[in-house]
C-alpha cells in the first residue's frame, strides 16, 4: 500500500527551511546562525545534547518564538501565514500539554474544530495511536507513554505534510519506541516530512536517514545516516600479538598512530587490518587477535558534540591510554 | 478497514494508521505549484474528501491537500467553547458563583432588618436591591479567578502553545477565550443575579419597599451586575495572559481590583473623591445600584469607565501576546 505512487506527497524540495536562524536572550545565544533544510520522504533526526537549542529552533519553526535574526519557514512561508496550520505541520512539543481533567477526545476535538477538521478524524487518529478505548477518560490518568501517544495523535490530526516531534520517545517503553519508529518511518514513506528531535543517537540511528546535529546552538553536522556510518568505521584496529613490542616497531611509519590500551593490546590507526596482518606475517609474529574497531554512531555523535556539552562530566571511557608510537 | 491486520501487531496497518489512497489523488490537482488557478472556496473550512468509494474515506475525512481556507475566529471560539465546557472545574466554578450570589443575597436580605439601627451586613446598605446583590462581592472573586485560570492552566501545562501553533494568530485565542467567557458568564450569572434579586425581595427583612420582578429598574440593576461580572472575568483573563502564572495574576486581581480601592478609602477624602469612583470596582457598584450616591459615577458614565478598564486590560494583554514569545 505504501508503494502506491499516488500516495506520495508531491513536493518541490525542502519542506522546512531554516536560514541563518539566531535566537538570543540578552547575552545568551541559544540558537546561533543555524542553517539547514529538512527534506520530505525521510525521517530527519534533529540531534544535540540537552540545551543545544533544539526545542528553541522548533518553537521558531512553529512561529511561537520570534527569531532574533534569520528565518524559519514551512513550505516556503512562516507557519503563521498558512491558512490552517494543523494541515501543514503537526507538532508535538510537550506531551504534558493537556488539561488533566479533559478527556483525550475533547482535547483533540477542541483542537480539530479550530482548523475545520471533522470529529471523524479525531476518532481516526485516536485509533491510530491506540487510545481509542480510553478516549473519553480523563487524560490526567494517562501514563507518560499514553501522553506521548495523545500528543502524536494531535500532531496527526490535520493530516499534515510535515510532522515535527520534540523528543517523542521520552518515557516510552520499548514497545512504544518500536511503535513510534514504525509510525514515523511509514509517515516518511508516504512522502511526508518527518523531523524528530532527540538527545540520544542510539534512538535516532534506528529510524532516521538524515541527521541535523547541533551543539551550543550551532550546526555541527548536516549529514546522511550513511555518511555518518562511514565516519564510524575503519578508524583503528585492535591488535594482540605475541611479540607486541617487536610488532610496534615494524608498524611505525608515516601517519600511523599506535596506542597501547594495556600490556597485551595495541590500537593502531593509520593502517588497516590487512596491512597490519601482512606486516605481522612478514615478521613472523603470531597475531592473537586483529579486530577492526568500529565506533558506534553514538560514539561519533559524542565526539562531534563533545565541545558543546554543558555541564560535562568526565567519562570513564575517556581514552587514557599511553601514546607509544605516534609518528612525527 | 482494519481487516488486513490485527491492531496488536507492531507493524502498523496502513488502513488504520494512514490516510486512504483515494484522498491523495486530488492533491496533485490542488497544489498551487501545479495548479495556479486552484480555487478552493475560502469559506469551506469543514472539509470532506470527495468520496471515491473506498470505505476508508470516512475514516480520514480530513486531508492535507484541502488546506484552502483559513482559521476563522468562529472556529477558534468553537474550540475554546469545547475546552471551557469539557473541564468540570470551570462549570463547577461558574455554578458556585451563581449559587454564592443567591445564597449570600438571601442571607443579607433576610437579616438586613434584624440589627437596627446599625447598618445591615450588606456593606452598610439597606436598599432591597443592593442588599440582594450583596453576594456579588463573592461572585466577582470567583469569576475573576475563573478568568485567570482559563489562561494560566494552559500556560502551566504548555497547552497554550499547542493552541497558538494550531491557530497561527495568537490574539484570536484571546478573543475566543474572551467570547466564550462572556457568553458563559452571561448565561449562568443572569440566572444567579435574577435569582438573588427574586429571593432577596421575597425574604427582605428591612423597612424599605421591595421591587417586583417586573420592575424595569430591577432589570437594569441585574444587567449592570451581569455586565460587571463579565468585565471582572475578562480582566482576570487579561491578567492571565499578561502574567501567565495563576499566583501572579490572582494576586494582581485581588490586590489591584478588589482590595486596592478599599485601602484607598483610608486616603484623604479630597483624593479619594476624585479618583476612587473611576476604579473598576466602584464603577461596577454604580452600574448595579439604583441609589443615587454622590460618591459614585452616574450609571451611564460608569458603563463607559468600566468598559474602558476592561478593554484597556484586554488591549494590553493582546499587545503583549503579539510581541512576546509564546
Amino acid at each position: 500500500m505504501w508503494d502506491d505512487p499516488k500516495r506520495v506527497f508531491p513536493h518541490d524540495g525542502s519542506m522546512i527551511n531554516v536560514t541563518n536562524l539566531t535566537k538570543a536572550y540578552g547575552d545568551t545565544t541559544v540558537v546561533d546562525d543555524l542553517t539547514f533544510t529538512v527534506q520530505p520522504g525521510i525521517v530527519t533526526g534533529f540531534l544535540g545534547p540537552n540545551g543545544a537549542g533544539k526545542s528553541t529552533t522548533m518553537r521558531m519553526i512553529l512561529g511561537l518564538d520570534a527569531p532574533t535574526s534569520g528565518t524559519a519557514t514551512v513550505k516556503g512561508k512562516a507557519l503563521t501565514q498558512h491558512g490552517r496550520p494543523l494541515t501543514v505541520i503537526g507538532s508535538l512539543m510537550d506531551a504534558g500539554a493537556v488539561h488533566p481533567t479533559r478527556s483525550a477526545y475533547d482535547h483533540l476535538r477542541a483542537l480539530a474544530v479550530t482548523n475545520g477538521i471533522s470529529t471523524a478524524r479525531v476518532d481516526h487518529v485516536l485509533d491510530t495511536v491506540g487510545l481509542g478505548s480510553v478516549a473519553k477518560k480523563r487524560s490526567g490518568g494517562f501514563s507518560l507513554g499514553m501522553g506521548q501517544r495523545l500528543g502524536i495523535a494531535a500532531a496527526l490530526l490535520g493530516d499534515p505534510e510535515v510532522v515535527m516531534l520534540d523528543e517523542p520517545v521520552n518515557g516510552l517503553d520499548p514497545e512504544g519506541i518500536l511503535w513510534i519508529r514504525h509510525l514515523l518511518q511509514d509517515l516518511a514513506r508516504e512522502g511526508r516530512t518527518v523531523f524528530v528531535s532527540s538527545h540520544l543517537m542510539s534512538e535516532m540511528e534506528l529510524m532516521a536517514e538524515h541527521f541535523v546535529i547541533i551543539g551550543g546552538g550551532r550546526l555541527i553536522e548536516d549529514i546522511t545516516a550513511d555518511d555518518m556510518r562511514a565516519m564510524a568505521v575503519g578508524e583503528s584496529t585492535l591488535v594482540r600479538a605475541d611479540r607486541l613490542d617487536d610488532l610496534v616497531s615494524h608498524l611505525r611509519g608515516d601517519g600511523v598512530e599506535i596506542v597501547s590500551s594495556d600490556r597485551e593490546t595495541i590500537e593502531v590507526s593509520g593502517l588497516d587490518a590487512a596491512a597490519i596482518g601482512r606486516i605481522a606475517v612478514d615478521q613472523g609474529i603470531a597475531l592473537r587477535s586483529l579486530i577492526p574497531e568500529s565506533r558506534t554512531l553514538e560514539d561519533v555523535f559524542m565526539t562531534l558534540t563533545a565541545d558543546s556539552v554543558q555541564y560535562q562530566a568526565s567519562t570513564p571511557s575517556d581514552r587514557s591510554g599511553e601514546l607509544v608510537g605516534a609518528s612525527q | 478497514m482494519t481487516s488486513t491486520s490485527p491492531p496488536a501487531t507492531p507493524d502498523i496497518d496502513p488502513n488504520t494508521t494512514h490516510l486512504s489512497p483515494g484522498k491523495h489523488e486530488p492533491m496533485t490537482a490542488t497544489i498551487p505549484a501545479t495548479n495556479p488557478n486552484n480555487t478552493i472556496n475560502p469559506n469551506t473550512t469543514v472539509t470532506k474528501t470527495p468520496n471515491t468509494g473506498t470505505p476508508t474515506d470516512l475514516d480520514a475525512p480530513m486531508s492535507a491537500n484541502e488546506s484552502g481556507g483559513r482559521v476563522r475566529l468562529d472556529n477558534v471560539i468553537h474550540g475554546e467553547w469545547i475546552k471551557f465546557w469539557s473541564v468540570r472545574s470551570t462549570s463547577i466554578t461558574l455554578v458556585a458563583a451563581a449559587f454564592a450570589t443567591v445564597f449570600f443575597g438571601m442571607i443579607f436580605s433576610w437579616t438586613v432588618g434584624s440589627d437596627e439601627p446599625a447598618p445591615g451586613p450588606g456593606f452598610g446598605l439597606t436598599d432591597p436591591i443592593d442588599v440582594a446583590l450583596g453576594g456579588i462581592n463573592m461572585a466577582e472573586m470567583i469569576i475573576g479567578v475563573l478568568g485567570v485560570i482559563l489562561v494560566t492552566t494552559e500556560y502551566s501545562t504548555g497547552l497554550i502553545r499547542t493552541a497558538f501553533a494550531a491557530v497561527g494568530r495568537r490574539t484570536n485565542v484571546l478573543r475566543a477565550k474572551a467570547a466564550v467567557l462572556t457568553a458563559s458568564v452571561i448565561g449562568v450569572m443572569s440566572v444567579g443575579v435574577l435569582g438573588a434579586l427574586w429571593a432577596g425581595q421575597a425574604v427582605y427583612g428591612g423597612t424599605e419597599p421591595t421591587l417586583s420582578m417586573t420592575d424595569p429598574e430591577l432589570w437594569g440593576v441585574a444587567a449592570g451586575a451581569v455586565a460587571y461580572l463579565v468585565g471582572i472575568g475578562l480582566i482576570g483573563l487579561a491578567l492571565g495572559f499578561m502574567l501567565r502564572s495563576a499566583s501572579g495574576a490572582i494576586g494582581s486581581l485581588f490586590g489591584g481590583i478588589f482590595i486596592g480601592p478599599q485601602l484607598m478609602q483610608l486616603l484623604p477624602d479630597s483624593f479619594t473623591d476624585a479618583v476612587l469612583k473611576y476604579l473598576p470596582s466602584e464603577a461596577g457598584t454604580a452600574m448595579m445600584s439604583r441609589v443615587n450616591d454622590p460618591d459614585l459615577l452616574s450609571t451611564g458614565t460608569a458603563y463607559v469607565v468600566f468598559g474602558a478598564w476592561v478593554f484597556g486590560f484586554l488591549g494590553i494583554a493582546a499587545a503583549m501576546l503579539r510581541r512576546r514569545d509564546a
